[in-house]
């Protein structure tokens, strides 16, 4: 068998990384702050039904709103993080694919959230 | 990356049918998963009729009857036939079970497939290779661990807390749950898989171990441990109606206790 290491010695692999419970809080904590944040945010847009362009602006303005909004997208992009590092880690086993994919994971999901942090608050201070 | 093609022993090919024999009461026809990986072929589908009627209750009695009567190169485990000692765990119809507790009559239709464990590799027809069960198992320590010195009569327990180890201690490793586990099927080599978890739960929970944090320890790891989506397939097949999720469950509530 494999290079006849034992199978104790297999199963034991590199031991304990001696951490996950962080990310499995992590995981759940989003969870639980997007509930509010989603209701809150469905609710915000149907009140906006049948305003215009500029009363849109100026919900996103209000302090609360703008708060809100930022922390809707920032919850969301690391809850998408969490999870789309959770697939990479079940079904890619080459360490190089699997190291790209977690980095890209990480890009994609960093530059997309900033991005939308930046014109959330771009909209809010006035600047579109 | 990923593979998409099932490797060449993966191929189940279509095998012999065994008729029954003229004068046979009520038959159902059963196909069984027959694979030698010393030889060169594939594995096969083979189908035996089967007289149900000169036959016990039990799969475990049709593939006893199935050796006996009509093909004597049929391999499978088993020992106390009674649902005790775990050796004839199989793939029923399906499902993981014990093939000595599982009636053919709860089998639907007229034909029932019978295969080896998922995931394992086969050491011949029915049998799987456990190796790196029983090793996955042995990786967590599962004996008593005190820096006490020993009593001198028997470390004692109250009876509130020895009820804390039933739905536990009766697990009897017959893998029927670590090897419906989509997650074992991925990362086997890593994720200790439902049947060690909820073993490690037992020692967890037992007030007479004095290694509580060590085995906590131990079990954090985004692979030991956290591979477990809560699939819940493994409460589902347990023979002995055990729920490994919930103790995999409460072993990441007593880790998360640990850190607020």
């Amino acid at each position: 068998m494999e290079n006849y290491r034992t199978p104790l010695r297999r199963a034991r692999g590199l031991g304990s990384a001696k951490h996950g419970v962080g990310h499995w809080l992590a995981e759940r904590v989003t969870s639980v702050a997007l509930v509010p944040l989603v209701l809150w945010a469905v609710f915000g847009v149907i009140t906006l039904a049948g305003t215009d362009y500029y009363g849109a602006v100026a919900w996103i303005s209000q302090p609360l709103n703008a708060v809100l909004m930022v922390l809707l997208t920032a919850v969301s992009f690391l809850h998408m993080h969490a999870g789309m590092r959770v697939i990479v880690e079940d079904y890619i086993h080459t360490t190089l694919s699997k190291s790209a994919l977690l980095l890209l994971n990480l890009f994609v999901c960093a530059l997309m959230g900033s991005l939308a942090v930046f014109s959330i608050l771009k909209v809010a201070l006035g600047g579109a | 990356m990923v593979q998409l093609t099932l490797p060449k022993n993966s191929r189940v090919q279509k095998g012999r049918h065994h008729a029954a024999p003229a004068g046979s009461g009520k038959t159902k026809t059963f196909k069984v998963y027959r694979y030698d990986p010393e030889g060169t072929e594939n594995p096969r589908w083979d189908t035996y009729d089967v007289d149900i009627d000169n036959c016990g209750p039990m799969v475990l009695d049709v593939l006893i009857h199935i050796k006996n009567t009509i093909d004597p190169t049929l391999a499978f485990r088993r020992s106390c036939r009674e649902g005790v000692c775990g050796s004839c765990a199989m793939n029923i119809g399906g499902r993981n079970t014990l093939a000595c507790t599982h009636g053919h009559a709860d089998e639907p239709g007229h034909e029932c497939s019978i295969a080896p464990l998922p995931s394992m590799p086969v050491v011949k027809d029915l049998i799987p290779d456990l190796t790196m069960f029983y090793a996955q198992y042995a990786s967590i320590e599962p004996w008593l661990h005190t820096t006490t010195p020993e009593p001198q009569k028997e470390w004692i327990q109250s009876p509130q807390d020895r009820e804390k180890l039933d739905g536990l201690y009766e697990c009897i490793l017959c893998a029927c749950c670590t090897t419906s586990c989509p997650s074992y099927w991925w990362n086997g080599d890593k994720y200790l898989g439902p049947a060690t978890l909820l073993h490690a739960y037992r020692w967890l929970i037992d007030s007479r171990d004095e290694a509580t944090g060590e085995r906590l320890d131990a079990l954090e790891d985004p692979f030991k441990l956290y591979r477990c989506h809560t699939i819940m397939n493994c409460a589902q097949v347990c023979p002995k109606g055990l729920n490994p999720a919930k103790a995999i469950a409460e072993i990441k509530k007593t880790l998360a206790e640990r850190v607020v």
